[in-house]
C-alpha cells in the first residue's frame, strides 16, 4: 500500500468501484441539474425582473431620435419683403462615430461629390480636431446628380448623413452683408454657452454669427423637429419611424426699406463708405450700407480661405460695418449740433463775426477755408466758416456744446439698437481729457472741437440721428426692428433754435452754400444738409489732403441731411472714406438716396449710368475683383483702392 | 415496448433522445432563420445550410449508432494517433479563423482537429480507466498516464492558441476521472488550490489586459461600448425578450446589428429576444432531457468503458451548451464557445453528433443485452 495515495481505506473492488461510478453520477446530475436551473432562473431574473429595463435599453439601441433643425424666421423689410429666406438644400455630412474606414471613406467621397484636395485636407483636420464633438460639414447645395449619386451610396457609406433641409440665402447679397450679418455653424464656445444644447450640433444647424440674424437668434431660431428613426448599429436607417415637425421661427420684420437699402449700397458705387437714413419722426433705420461687404451667402456656406484673405487685405475693409464700427471726425458736419448750442446760449443767430481767412489765438493761427468777410449764423453755416465757430464755440465754450451735441446723440451708445456692437467714439470736454490724457484742456481744443476735428470722432449712425433730431426737434432713438412705439418726445429746446439750424442747412443745398450741386431735382421738395471734410493727416492749410495725395491720405468727405424741408421726414447721414470732401462725395450719394425715397424710377436711370461707369453692378464687380484676386502674383500687394471719378 | 412489425434495428433506436437533438436544431433553424444579416429573415446564409449540415451528421451519428462499442475501444488509439498528426499539420499549415491557428483545409472541408480531439480523448480516458484495476485506482499510476495522454493534445491545443477548447477538453478530463474513482480528496484539494491560488493569479500573473476582462465580466456595463459590449447588448436581447418575446423576426438587437455574433456565440440571446423566456426555458429543458439521457445511458451500461465513455460525452455536450449559456447570459466571462446544435458552424455540431453517435451506440448495445438475458 505504499504507492497509494491520500492513505485510508480498504483496497478499492469491482463492486465498491461500481457503487463509487454510481455516486459519483449522481453527483454529477445533480451538479448538471443545478447548472440548469441556476439558468433559468438567470435567464428568469433578466427577462421577468429586469424586463424593463433591458426594454428601454434595446430601445435606445434601436430608435435613435434626430433633430430636425428648425427653419429660420425670415427677415423681412418694413414693407413685408423678404431679406434673408430659406431655401431648400441638401447637404452631406460626417458623424465621426459612425466612421469606419475614413480613408476609403474620404476617397470615395471625393469621387462621388468630385471635392478638390484642398476639401479633403479640410474634412480630414475637422475629424481630427472635433474627434465625435460634432458632425463635419462635407458639401452643401447638392445638385441633382450629386444628391442621386450620394442617395444611392448611402447605407454603403457608414458615417455619411444626406440631408435634405434648408439653407439661409440672402437675396439682395452684399448690400445686407453687414445689416443682417450671416449664420454658420456653431463652434464649441456657442455650443458650450447653450448648456450643449443638442439643436446645435445637428447638422445643417447654423446660428446667427453677425448683425441681426446673431443679435436675434433666439427669436428667429423657431422650435426644432423630431425625427425618431429606427437604425442599425452602424447607424444605417432601417425606416422612419415617426415625425414632430419643426416649427419655423416667427419672421422678423424690420424698420429696413429694402429697395432704398439695395439702392444706396449701389449708390455708394466703389466707394469705401457709409449711408444711413432714418425716419426722423420714429427712428425707424431705413437703410443701414457699408460698403463694400461680403456677400452674406457666401459666408453662410462657410467662407473659403482665400476668400476671406482677399476680404481682410482689402484697404476699403468690407469686413468692417462702417455704419457703426468706424469712426471718423466729422468736421463741418459737426457744426449744426455747435449751432444749436449757440442758439441755447443765447447767442444773437444774427451778430456777426468778421472772417479774414482764419482765426489768430495768440501765436498760432487757425484756418478757414475762404475769406468769407462779416458772418452771421445762417451764413456761417451755409457756407461753413470755420472763423464764426471759433469764436463763437470760443465764447460759449466746450462745455456747452459738447453737452449740446451729446443730446443730439453725438458719442452715444443706441443701447436698444440690436446690434453686435457700435463704437461710439468721443465728444470731448475738458474732464475727459484730464482722465484720457492727464491734462489740461487748452483754449486750441476748444477751438478744433468747434469745427468738428481735434478729439472729436463720431459714427456714421451717430450724424443720421444728429441730423433727425435737428429736423423733427424730437429725441429720436434709432430703431431697426419695425413695432409700435410712442412717439419720441419733444427736445426741451427753443423751436427758434431749431428753426435757425435748419433754416441754415436748407441755405447749404439751395441756397448760397457748399453743397448746391445737390439740389434734389424736384420742384416742392427741398433737401437741408451740411457737408463736411475731415482731416485723415493732419496738413497744414491749404496742403491738406486733397486729390493727388495717396488715398489713404485723403480727407474723409461727409454730409448730413433731412428732407423735405418743411415737414422734415427723413434724415440721414453719408460719409465717404477719403472723398475729398462732403460736397464733392457724400453729397451727391445723399442727393440720390433722397430722390429714391421721393421718385425712384428717376433714381434709377441716374444710377445705371453710374454703375456703366464704374464696369457693372455689384455682383459683376466684385466676381471680377475675386478673379483678379486669384489671378495675381503670389506675394503680391493687394489691390489698389479705388480712383474716384 | 416495440411494436412487433418495426425491424428491430430500427426499433433499438432511442427514439425520444433523436426527437430532442432533431427539436434542438430546429430551434437553432428558427433562429438563424432570423438571423440573416440585414433584418428580414431567410433561409441563406444561415438556416438551410445549419439544416443540411445537420442531416449529414445525424445519418452519421445514425451509421456510428450500428458499430459496437468494443469497437471504439479497439480503434481509439489509431485515432488518437491520426488526430494528434493533424494537430501538428495544423501547426504546419493550418488556416487562422477566430483568432487562432485551428483550421485544416481540405479543399471540400475545412475541420478543426482539435474539436475531433474532445470524443477521441473522452474514448481514450474511458478505455484507460476501464482497465486500471480496482486496487490500482487510487494510486498515481491511475494519474500519470491520463494525465500525459490529454495533456499531450491539449497543450498543442493552448498553443494555437484556443483557449476555449482547452479549458473544455480539460473540464472533460477532471469529470472522467472523477467518475473513474480517484481518490475525492484529489478533487477537493485541487478544488481549494485553485480558489486560494486565483487571487495570486489575478494580481500577479494575469496581464493587465485579461485583468481587464475579468472585471468586465464582474460589470459588464462599466465598459459598455468596449470588452463589455458582446455580454450589455446579449443581456439586453434576453432582458428585452420578457416572458414571450418579441416574436418571431421581430427581434432587434441581432438584425440591427447590436448583438454581436448573433449567428454563433450568441444565438440563444437572438432566440430568447424573439421567443423570450418561454422559448429559452424551453431550449434549455431540451439540453437538459437530452443530458438526463445521456447519463442515463451512462448508469444502464453494461461495461466500465462504456459507462465512462457514456458519462464523458454527456459531459462534452454538457459543458458546450453550459458554458455557452453562462456566458450569454453573463455567469461566465465571454470566451468563444457556440451553442451546440444550435449556433451556425459544423465544428461543434459535428463534435455533439460524434458523441450523440456513441452514446447511441452504447444505448444499442445496453438494450440488446437486456434483450438477450
Amino acid at each position: 500500500m505504499r504507492r497509494k495515495l491520500f492513505g485510508g481505506g480498504p483496497p478499492m473492488t469491482e463492486g465498491n468501484l461500481a457503487q463509487s461510478f454510481s455516486r459519483r453520477a449522481f453527483l454529477l446530475n445533480t451538479a448538471q441539474t443545478g447548472v440548469a436551473v441556476l439558468l433559468a432562473a438567470r435567464m428568469g431574473y433578466i427577462a421577468i425582473a429586469e424586463n424593463e429595463r433591458y426594454l428601454g435599453l434595446a430601445e435606445s439601441n434601436r430608435v435613435h431620435t434626430r433633430l430636425i433643425p428648425p427653419r429660420r424666421g425670415w427677415i423681412v423689410d418694413r414693407h413685408g419683403q423678404p431679406m434673408a429666406i430659406n431655401r431648400a438644400d441638401v447637404r452631406v455630412d460626417l458623424i465621426p462615430d459612425f466612421i469606419e474606414d475614413r480613408d476609403k471613406l474620404l476617397a470615395d467621397l471625393a469621387r462621388i461629390l468630385a471635392l478638390p484636395p484642398e476639401e479633403i485636407q479640410r474634412i480630414r483636420a475637422e475629424l481630427d480636431r472635433d474627434q465625435g464633438f460634432q458632425p463635419v460639414p462635407v458639401a452643401e447645395h447638392l445638385n441633382a446628380q450629386q444628391y442621386n449619386m450620394i442617395k444611392v451610396r448611402e447605407p454603403d457609406l457608414p458615417g455619411v448623413s444626406v440631408l435634405e433641409g434648408f439653407a439661409r440665402y440672402y437675396p439682395e447679397g452684399a448690400a445686407v452683408g453687414h445689416l443682417l450679418g450671416y449664420v454658420g455653424t456653431p463652434n464649441r464656445r456657442e455650443y458650450d454657452a447653450e448648456n450643449r444644447n443638442p439643436l446645435l450640433i445637428t447638422p445643417g444647424y447654423k446660428v446667427g454669427k453677425e448683425g441681426l440674424e446673431r443679435v436675434m437668434e433666439q427669436r428667429l431660431r423657431g422650435r426644432p423637429g423630431q425625427a425618431r428613426v429606427e437604425v442599425t448599429a452602424r447607424g444605417q436607417l432601417v425606416r422612419q419611424l415617426q415625425t414632430l415637425p419643426d416649427v419655423a421661427g416667427t419672421p422678423l420684420r424690420t424698420t429696413i426699406d429694402a429697395g432704398l437699402q439695395s439702392f444706396a449700397a449701389r449708390r455708394l458705387g466703389e466707394e469705401s463708405g457709409s449711408c444711413v437714413v432714418l425716419d426722423c419722426q420714429s427712428g425707424d433705420i431705413l437703410c443701414m450700407a457699408s460698403m463694400p461687404a461680403y456677400d452674406p451667402n457666401a459666408f453662410s456656406d462657410g467662407i473659403s480661405h482665400p476668400e476671406w484673405e482677399m476680404l481682410s487685405t482689402d484697404p476699403r475693409h468690407p469686413l468692417i460695418n462702417k455704419t457703426l464700427n468706424a469712426l471718423y471726425p466729422p468736421g463741418s458736419t459737426f457744426k449744426p449740433a455747435v449751432a444749436m448750442a449757440l442758439m441755447e446760449a443765447g447767442v444773437d443767430p444774427d451778430e456777426t463775426v468778421n472772417c479774414p481767412g482764419g482765426y489768430q489765438l495768440g501765436s498760432r493761427r487757425f484756418g478757414c477755408l475762404g475769406t468769407h468777410g462779416p458772418m452771421n449764423m445762417h451764413r456761417a453755416i451755409a457756407k461753413s466758416c470755420n472763423t464764426y465757430f471759433y469764436t463763437m464755440g470760443r465764447r460759449i465754450g466746450i462745455d456747452r456744446f459738447a453737452a449740446m451735441s451729446r443730446r443730439l446723440g453725438l458719442g452715444q451708445r443706441f443701447n436698444e439698437l440690436p446690434v453686435v456692437s457700435q463704437s461710439y467714439g468721443t465728444i470731448p470736454d475738458p474732464a475727459w481729457k484730464q482722465r484720457r490724457y492727464r491734462q489740461e484742456w487748452s483754449q486750441a481744443d476748444t477751438l478744433n472741437a468747434a469745427i468738428g476735428q481735434g478729439y472729436v470722432i463720431l459714427n456714421p449712425l451717430q450724424l443720421a440721428v444728429m441730423a433727425a433730431r435737428i429736423a423733427s426737434g424730437r429725441d429720436v432713438q434709432p430703431r431697426l426692428v419695425l413695432e409700435r412705439h410712442a412717439q419720441p418726445a419733444i427736445l426741451p429746446f427753443n423751436p427758434v433754435s431749431f428753426e435757425a439750424v435748419r433754416s441754415g442747412m436748407d441755405e447749404v443745398v439751395n441756397g448760397n452754400g457748399t453743397a448746391g450741386a445737390s439740389r434734389l431735382p424736384f420742384p416742392d421738395i427741398r433737401m437741408a444738409g451740411k457737408t463736411g471734410t475731415a482731416q485723415v493727416r493732419n496738413i497744414v492749410d491749404a496742403n491738406r489732403g486733397r486729390a493727388g495725395t495717396a488715398w489713404r491720405y485723403r480727407d474723409h468727405g461727409l454730409f448730413v441731411f433731412f428732407a423735405p424741408v418743411g415737414a422734415p421726414r427723413y434724415a440721414g447721414a453719408v460719409v465717404i472714406e477719403h472723398g475729398l470732401g462732403g460736397a464733392r462725395a457724400a453729397a451727391p450719394v445723399a442727393c440720390d438716396v433722397m430722390t429714391y425715397l421721393f421718385d425712384k424710377d428717376r433714381a434709377m436711370q441716374r444710377l445705371l449710368p453710374l454703375e456703366q461707369s464704374w464696369g457693372g453692378n455689384v455682383v459683376e464687380r466684385s466676381a471680377r475683383r475675386a478673379a483678379q484676386w486669384t489671378n495675381r502674383a503670389p506675394g503680391s500687394p493687394p489691390p489698389p483702392p479705388p480712383v474716384p471719378l | 415496448m416495440a411494436l412487433a412489425f418495426v425491424p428491430r434495428p430500427i426499433a433499438f433506436l432511442p427514439w425520444k433522445a433523436l426527437l430532442i437533438v432533431v427539436m434542438i436544431a430546429a430551434i437553432g433553424m428558427v433562429g438563424l432563420y432570423s438571423t440573416r444579416p440585414g433584418g428580414g429573415g431567410g433561409l441563406m446564409p444561415y438556416a438551410l445550410p445549419h439544416a443540411m449540415r445537420f442531416s449529414i451528421f445525424l445519418v452519421m451519428a445514425l451509421a456510428m449508432s450500428f458499430v459496437r462499442p468494443e469497437r471504439y475501444s479497439e480503434f481509439v488509439f489509431v485515432a488518437y494517433a491520426g488526430v494528434i498528426v493533424l494537430l501538428f499539420a495544423v501547426m504546419v499549415i493550418g488556416e487562422v479563423g477566430g483568432g487562432a491557428r485551428s483550421w485544416l483545409n481540405f479543399g471540400f472541408i475545412r475541420i478543426q482537429p482539435s474539436e475531433l480531439m474532445k470524443p477521441v480523448l473522452v474514448i481514450v480516458l474511458a478505455r484507460f480507466y476501464a482497465g486500471v484495476p480496482p486496487r490500482e485506482v487510487k494510486r498515481w499510476s491511475a494519474i500519470w498516464p491520463a494525465v500525459l495522454l490529454v495533456g499531450f493534445p491539449t497543450l498543442i491545443i493552448l498553443a494555437q492558441p484556443d483557449l476555449g477548447t482547452a479549458m473544455l477538453i480539460t473540464c472533460c478530463t477532471i469529470v472522467m476521472m472523477f467518475l473513474a474513482g480517484l481518490s475525492l480528496w484529489l478533487f477537493i484539494g485541487g478544488l481549494l488550490t485553485v480558489g486560494a491560488a486565483m487571487p495570486i493569479v489575478f494580481s500577479f500573473l494575469l496581464m493587465p489586459h485579461q485583468r481587464d476582462r475579468v472585471l468586465i465580466f464582474l460589470n459588464p456595463e462599466s465598459d459598455p461600448l468596449g470588452a463589455g459590449y458582446h455580454l450589455t447588448q446579449s443581456k439586453i436581447a434576453i432582458g428585452s425578450g420578457g416572458l414571450f418575446g418579441k416574436g418571431f423576426l421581430n427581434g432587434t438587437q441581432a438584425s440591427g446589428d447590436f448583438l454581436p455574433e448573433p449567428h454563433t456565440d450568441f444565438i440563444f440571446a437572438a432566440i430568447a429576444e424573439e421567443w423570450g423566456l418561454v422559448g429559452g426555458l424551453f431550449l434549455i429543458l431540451l439540453f437538459a432531457l437530452l443530458l438526463r439521457w445521456g447519463m442515463k445511458v451512462s448508469r444502464h451500461a453494461r461495461s466500465r468503458f462504456e459507462k465512462l465513455a457514456a458519462a464523458g460525452m454527456t459531459a462534452t455536450i454538457f459543458f458546450y451548451a453550459a458554458i455557452n449559456l453562462l456566458m450569454v447570459m453573463g455567469l461566465a466571462p465571454v470566451v468563444g464557445i457556440p451553442l451546440p446544435l444550435v449556433s451556425y458552424g459544423g465544428s461543434a455540431m459535428m463534435t455533439v453528433m460524434i458523441c450523440f453517435g456513441v452514446l447511441m451506440a452504447i444505448d444499442r448495445n445496453t438494450r440488446k443485452d437486456e434483450r438477450r438475458r
